[in-house]
């Protein structure tokens, strides 16, 4: 399994290679004969963005639009652009990888890309994204790391210097950071039957110390809030490609039910993306009828907490399920608890008593 | 109980004690007022003459010790105008309200008090004569005078006659007077400096009593027309000029005399304009009463069939000769932008008067003047460089105009500059530092400012058209070549040649360039 696994990690290096080089031939085309180089893309505007429920998650519409180098106010994002597929091709053919930040700092060394803050070169990045199909993570580009994930699975690394190494999730009792080496690595084997994913740090931490994985014989993940994309990425493959359950635990408020949401329907900002959601995730807790039900200390809803409830509320992402039941509630009782509300039962109650009730059922 | 006496005093004498209302209220006011005076009388002698005035000016200190900022000096004046006919120079240096200009023409001076106040001052302050050296072509004449104050008139202490083989025409004058030179040395530069703005055909030398030397080199040797005496306009007149019209008129009746005696009044118009008045046209003048005259008079006032009065009497710098000389005084270049507009002729209380208006700004003016406005105002070509912002123009710049309108922010760098022409100019004072704010004037000069800044609008929207065009062009060559370099590197290939590109982009100028030529001139309604 894992010689397959590795030439496919490596068609996918030269599929990207590829893609990057056919951009390259079209603009140098263009150029050649004697035309102003344009490129054609999905537009990102928020009327061409839409909620599809056949696939589960927020889609691209189809209006395109042309950015071209004949027009004075395309022609630094077009230059932008071009650099930062070369970039990316760099990083690609030298098996490196960097980070949105990096990919900011090394345009400010090149001159005339000419970046006013990091927010442009992401932005630019997000177009790369959409005008060649792919994630920023295929072209080894990543966020700032702070995800991680632990428990029994074995997987074998395909970044330089480590291709072929193998590693058990467990042997590393604070959890493996979520990085490109973890996201671009295979998957050997696991004993898992389920990915229990976890949105705080301090909660993560309990079920290590508690034998969570071994009790559930879970994967645990951490996503320390709005999970990012590689997270999102990994869930997706744990659960498609290995076909693990998977259950979300956040804090009973808005902003918990949301990270729920985004690992399971997605975000409006990545809808040029697919393989980022996991529709047959399920978010367990903290519920609003837990609250009635473990009788949970809370804390009142804020002003801010309450506008945000009704447009979830509104969201098409929200509707069938659990979920209007449970926005519902939240807004009768106008009260909130976090996971660690738990605690007042004494710290192991969450792994011995609450976990096993909610797995269970 | 004390008793009243009564006398009288000559004019001479009431200038003597009164001495601050003719602009020699402290020494060196006095200084630049004495400097003023003697200049515009030479500068008006040789347009009389019809000669590019060449006009010498020199400030000596006399030797002396004092430790004080007041100090003697000698002030000597050598111009090539008309000279003075030998019989006149005593009255004209040493009597005052004695002159040639008691016309109705514009001229600098008007009141014929100036070069005697300052000869005045200089016998008051030193006790020493003026001398007097003038010909108008034939013998020279030297006098050495002093003025006989109390009956004002000139006390001649010598007369010479020399022959003159070289034909020298023109007038030497020199006199001495306490003044203090370091406080006003700058306002007497500036004067100079823009005396020179408005009469560009004049060259001017001065001596400083530092010993330097500052030149003020003509630009041109065109003179703008001479103005011509004309009659008064019915609407200027009072009770006091009609009366006298009548003492030395010869007309027989009332319909000829209007005709005769003013300008613009036709046999049709003098019928109607009596008819109003309800005085006969076939009565004889001097038979006229008190109380007709009165009648004739406040009729002037309500009947508005005459002509706009003649605007002969005035000479405008002209669009072509202001220029020049604010151009050379200011060193404008290439990088400059100058508007000068002329005026048609109006009128306040029957008065003819021409406003010329400058707008100049630029790279120069900025480094020059700055940010922001900087205002020049001229009176019948003399410089006004007291209390600014009391005056017209100041009003019409600061108030009248919205200046947004025009593209013109407050950190502009702008220049203007306005001169008035006219008969009788509104100044608010004997000592003419600035002009009141008669309506019809202020109305005129906002309107000129107006017209010239129209053009400062018209060059920054094509400078910024250019500037963008010139932008959009850099942005293609800045960023062509990165696309070609990396996208050829994204290709692994040779870079392409992007010339043929950048061509097409560059083309695009000339045309654009063309196409501002023929932007058709915005016609805003003049009452805005």
């Amino acid at each position: 399994m894992s010689k397959t696994r590795r030439s496919e990690a490596e068609r996918r290096r030269e599929a990207m290679e590829q893609s990057l080089t056919g951009l390259g031939n079209l603009i140098y085309e263009q150029i050649a004969n004697q035309e102003f180089p344009w490129i054609h893309m999905q537009s990102r505007s928020t009327d061409n963005i839409m909620y599809d429920p056949e696939e589960r998650q927020y889609v691209l519409g189809p209006r395109m639009i042309r950015r071209h180098s004949r027009n004075i106010r395309h022609m630094r994002p077009f230059t932008q652009l071009i650099w930062t597929a070369w970039f990316a091709k760099e990083l690609v053919r030298q098996r490196k990888t960097s980070t949105l930040r990096e990919v900011y700092y090394s345009a400010r060394g090149q001159r005339d890309i000419e970046y006013n803050n990091q927010q442009e070169s992401d932005n630019i990045i997000t177009d790369m994204e959409v005008a060649l199909n792919r994630a920023r993570e295929d072209f080894h580009i990543f966020p700032e790391e702070r995800s991680a994930i632990f428990g029994d699975l074995t997987i074998e690394y395909t970044v330089p210097g480590y291709e072929g190494r193998r590693t058990n999730l467990t042997d590393h009792p604070d959890g493996v950071m979520i990085g490109p080496a973890v996201t671009s690595s295979e998957f050997v084997e696991t004993s898992a039957d389920k990915v229990l994913v976890i949105e705080k740090g301090a909660m993560f931490t309990r079920l290590v110390e508690e034998r969570a994985h071994d009790k559930f014989n879970a994967i645990l993940i951490h996503t320390a809030g709005q999970s990012p994309r590689a997270t999102r990425g990994i869930i997706n493959r744990l659960n498609h490609d290995h076909g693990l359950p998977v259950y979300i635990f956040t804090d009973g408020d808005p902003w918990g039910i949301h990270i729920a949401m985004v690992i399971i329907s997605g975000s409006a900002n990545a809808a040029h993306l697919r393989g980022l959601t996991t529709p047959d995730a399920e978010w367990i807790g903290v519920w609003g009828t837990d609250i009635i039900d473990y009788k949970l200390p809370t804390e009142p809803l804020s002003e801010f907490d309450h506008k945000r409830l009704h447009e979830l509320k509104d969201d098409p992402r929200y509707t069938g399920g659990i979920w209007q039941r449970e926005l519902d509630v939240f807004l009768e009782l106008e009260q909130k608890a976090e996971l660690e509300a738990f605690s007042r039962y004494g710290l192991t109650y969450i792994v011995d008593e609450y976990l096993p009730a909610k797995l269970g059922s | 109980m004390s008793q009243t006496e009564y006398q009288s005093i000559s004019p001479a004498d009431f200038f003597y004690r009164n001495r601050e209302i003719a602009g020699f209220s402290n020494p060196s006011r006095a200084t630049y007022t004495a400097v003023r005076e003697l200049l515009e009388n030479s500068m008006d002698a040789c347009e009389a003459q019809r000669v590019p005035p060449d006009v010498y000016l020199r400030i000596t200190e006399m030797g002396d010790d004092r430790d004080t900022e007041t100090k003697f000096y000698k002030l000597r004046i050598e111009d090539n105008g008309t000279g003075v006919p030998s019989d006149h120079i005593p009255q004209t240096f040493c009597q005052v309200f004695y002159g040639s200009k008691y016309t109705l023409k514009q001229a600098r001076g008007t009141f014929g008090l100036g070069g005697t106040m300052a000869v005045l001052y200089g016998q008051i302050t030193t006790h020493k004569p003026v001398q007097v050296i003038s010909s108008t072509g034939g013998e020279i004449h030297e006098f050495t005078m002093m003025i006989d104050i109390q009956n004002n008139r000139a006390s001649i202490l010598k007369h010479n006659i020399k022959q003159n083989p070289s034909k020298w025409r023109g007038t030497a004058l020199e006199l001495q007077m306490e003044g203090d030179y370091s406080r006003i040395m700058y306002r007497l530069i500036e004067y100079l400096k823009q005396t020179a703005m408005v009469n560009p055909y004049a060259d001017i030398t001065y001596v400083d009593p530092r010993g330097r030397l500052y030149k003020f080199e003509r630009g041109t040797e065109k003179l703008p027309p001479l103005p011509e005496s004309v009659k008064p306009h019915p609407h200027g007149v009072d009770v006091e000029t009609v009366r006298r019209l009548i003492a030395e008129t010869k007309t027989r009746n009332m319909k000829n005399f209007m005709m005769e005696h003013f300008q613009g009044v036709g046999s049709i118009t003098s019928e109607k304009f009596l008819d109003l008045a309800g005085i006969s046209g076939k009565v004889k003048p001097k038979t006229l009463s008190p109380e007709d005259i009165v009648k004739l008079v406040r009729a002037t006032r309500e009947y508005s069939g005459f002509k706009r009065p003649d605007s002969s009497c005035l000479s405008p710098i002209g669009e072509e000769l202001l220029e020049t000389g604010i151009r050379k005084e200011l060193t404008l270049g290439e990088n400059d932008y100058i508007k000068v507009v002329t005026r048609r002729p109006s009128t306040y209380l029957g008065f003819p008067f021409i406003v010329e208006a400058a707008v100049a700004t630029g790279r120069t003016v900025r480094k020059t003047h700055g940010p922001g406005i900087t205002i020049y105002r001229f009176a019948n070509r003399i410089p006004l460089l007291f209390d600014e912002s009391s005056g017209v123009v100041w009003k019409a710049a600061n108030k009248n105009i919205n200046w947004k309108t025009y593209k013109v922010e407050s950190d502009t760098p702008l220049v203007i500059a306005v001169h008035v022409c006219s008969t009788k100019i509104p100044y608010k004072s004997v000592g003419k530092e600035y002009m009141a704010d008669q309506p019809e004037v202020e109305r005129e000069v906002t309107n000129a400012i107006r017209e010239a800044s129209r053009g400062v609008r018209r060059y920054f929207n094509r400078r910024y058209r250019i500037a963008r065009e010139h932008r959009r062009l850099n942005i293609f060559s800045k960023y062509l070549p990165v696309i070609a370099e990396f996208s050829a590197k994204l290709a692994g290939k040779e870079v392409p040649d992007i010339e043929p590109l950048l061509r097409i982009v560059s083309t695009d100028i000339p045309e654009v360039e063309k196409k501002l030529e023929e932007v058709p001139e915005i016609v805003e309604d003049a009452s805005e």
